[in-house]
């Protein structure tokens, strides 16, 4: 629970300031910007996510090796059902209600 | 040294483990905390124990959330997701931490309503999308979630959601470590900083523990190296007999932490004048509670909470455990009646706990050293 995803802002929204399109590994979910209003990260940007909000922003190289420490921690795949989870959109977990 | 070669950089791990055991002194033993439950996952699976001299002794802190969490809590929980058109929303993590009678996932089972979300703003989209319902946000975390939970409430407060509520377990990490420290059975020489926390939190929080413990700090990334490397820069200020805060993880926490995230915390959270840990007891000013301008939306002003006090089992010996008394495989309920799959204590129910951890990887290192042995 303390570890977390790296994405990249691929699409931020005219109206939604606090929100932004973030792509991790091809998954791509609507994520909340309001923990860095401060300093808004721009189009292609790379940031941390931490519970579907994006906590800091990092560069591209750290978001890569972030992603690497997931897989070596096993954890991978635990953080990409997460990403999928974002917005309730992944089936597995509306299917649970 | 089996997992070296899968590291991204072995040459520079082998170097660094020999850095440290030129920075020990042979006579005298370590102990270093690393107070977040990621790095404990992160040293078990990297088999990190294995890099460093016998007399340096890694003691796994309380940074995991869902350890500390007494059960009456859970109990307390479960007691509001049973009246009426209430749906339990929880992180999964959650689901499978046991209450006396029985986890989340279980009372689901029974026909409760409990849904998993992946974001308290998922929770708060289920009380929109279910408007004939109540949602209830069981919400965990140190620093690193709280600052979610808090804007998830500002905009159910904002946008006039009121059949939302959130149920406020947040805990702080800092009184934590004093509490660790007043402890009379602990003697920590140093500790390894929690990494994403201070991404909210920044560094300046620890500063009390080097100036007035005279005890070093590094806040530490979680790769194998990034924890390597924290403990060369504590055990060089032991040798130097020096005590101040290091920030090895620079690349994402700056010193001054998330100014946003913090004001989102204050507008929302007070500090509780004490609050309950698993292990380590009542401990003074170490939780949040919703402030009483958001009193619609906290769980525990709305309805009828029972206060539940549970005591762990008594067998289970998840106190000692989590104060790093005891090591995992020490407990007497390790691999018998506790394990990942039927977990009696929390700390084998997340990833991040340590006996989970210590279940899950260290089994199976002996496996492996015994069949590398073997062939060489």
């Amino acid at each position: 629970m303390c570890l977390a995803i790296p994405g990249q802002v691929v699409e931020l929204f005219a109206d939604q300031p606090t929100a932004a399109l973030i792509d991790v590994v091809g998954v791509r979910r609507k994520v909340d910007l309001g923990l860095l209003q401060d300093d808004l990260p721009v189009k292609g940007d790379w940031v941390l996510i931490h519970v579907g909000f994006a906590m800091s922003k990092i560069s591209e190289e750290d978001a890569i090796d972030q992603m690497r420490t997931l897989r070596m921690l096993g954890e991978a795949e635990a953080a990409m059902q997460e990403v999928e989870g974002y917005g309730l959109e992944d089936t597995r977990n509306t299917k649970a209600s | 040294m089996k997992f070296v070669d899968e590291f991204r950089d072995p040459e520079v791990i082998t170097k660094t483990s020999e850095e440290i055991r030129r920075l020990a002194h042979p006579n005298r033993h370590y102990r270093i905390m690393e107070v977040c439950g990621g790095h404990t996952h992160a040293i078990y699976r990297f088999g990190l124990k294995d890099l460093l001299p016998s007399n340096i002794e890694l003691i796994h802190g309380p940074g995991c959330p869902v350890c500390v969490l007494p059960m009456g809590r859970i109990d307390d929980g479960l007691s509001i997701a049973q009246q009426p058109d209430v749906i339990f929303a929880a992180f999964g993590d959650m689901m499978r931490v046991p209450g006396t009678q029985g986890s989340p996932l279980e009372h689901k089972a029974r026909g409760m309503d409990v849904r998993i979300v992946y974001s308290p703003s998922d929770a708060l989209k289920l009380a929109r999308t279910n408007p004939d319902k109540h949602v209830m946000f069981f919400a965990i975390g140190f620093e690193t979630t709280a600052p979610s939970t808090a804007l998830t409430l500002g905009r159910a407060k904002t946008q006039g959601i009121h059949n939302f509520s959130v149920f406020c377990n947040h805990v702080t990490i800092i009184p934590a470590i004093r509490a660790i420290l007043d402890s009379p059975d602990m003697r920590i020489d140093a500790f390894i900083g929690p990494g994403h926390v201070s991404t909210v939190i920044g560094c300046r929080p620890y500063e009390w523990i080097a100036k007035n413990e005279n005890k070093p700090v590094a806040v530490s990334g979680f790769e194998p190296l990034d924890i390597l490397q924290s403990i060369v820069m504590v055990l060089r200020q032991l040798k130097a007999d020096e005590a101040r805060i290091e920030n090895q993880y620079k690349r994402v926490v700056p010193w001054e932490g998330n100014r946003a995230a913090l004001r989102a915390m204050a507008d929302v959270f007070e500090l509780r004048p004490y609050f309950e840990w698993r292990g380590l007891g009542f401990i003074s000013q170490s939780a949040l509670r919703i402030r009483e301008s958001y009193a619609e939306w906290d769980a525990e002003q709305r309805f009828h909470i029972p206060g539940v006090r549970v005591t762990d089992p008594k067998a289970a010996q998840c106190g000692e455990v989590l104060k790093g008394v005891l090591k995992p495989h020490q407990c007497k309920l390790f691999s018998k009646e506790c394990t990942p799959e039927h977990p009696i204590g929390a700390l084998m129910v997340s990833s991040e706990g340590s006996c989970a951890a210590y279940f899950n990887y260290e089994h199976r290192k002996t496996a492996m050293v015994t069949s590398i042995a073997s062939v060489a």
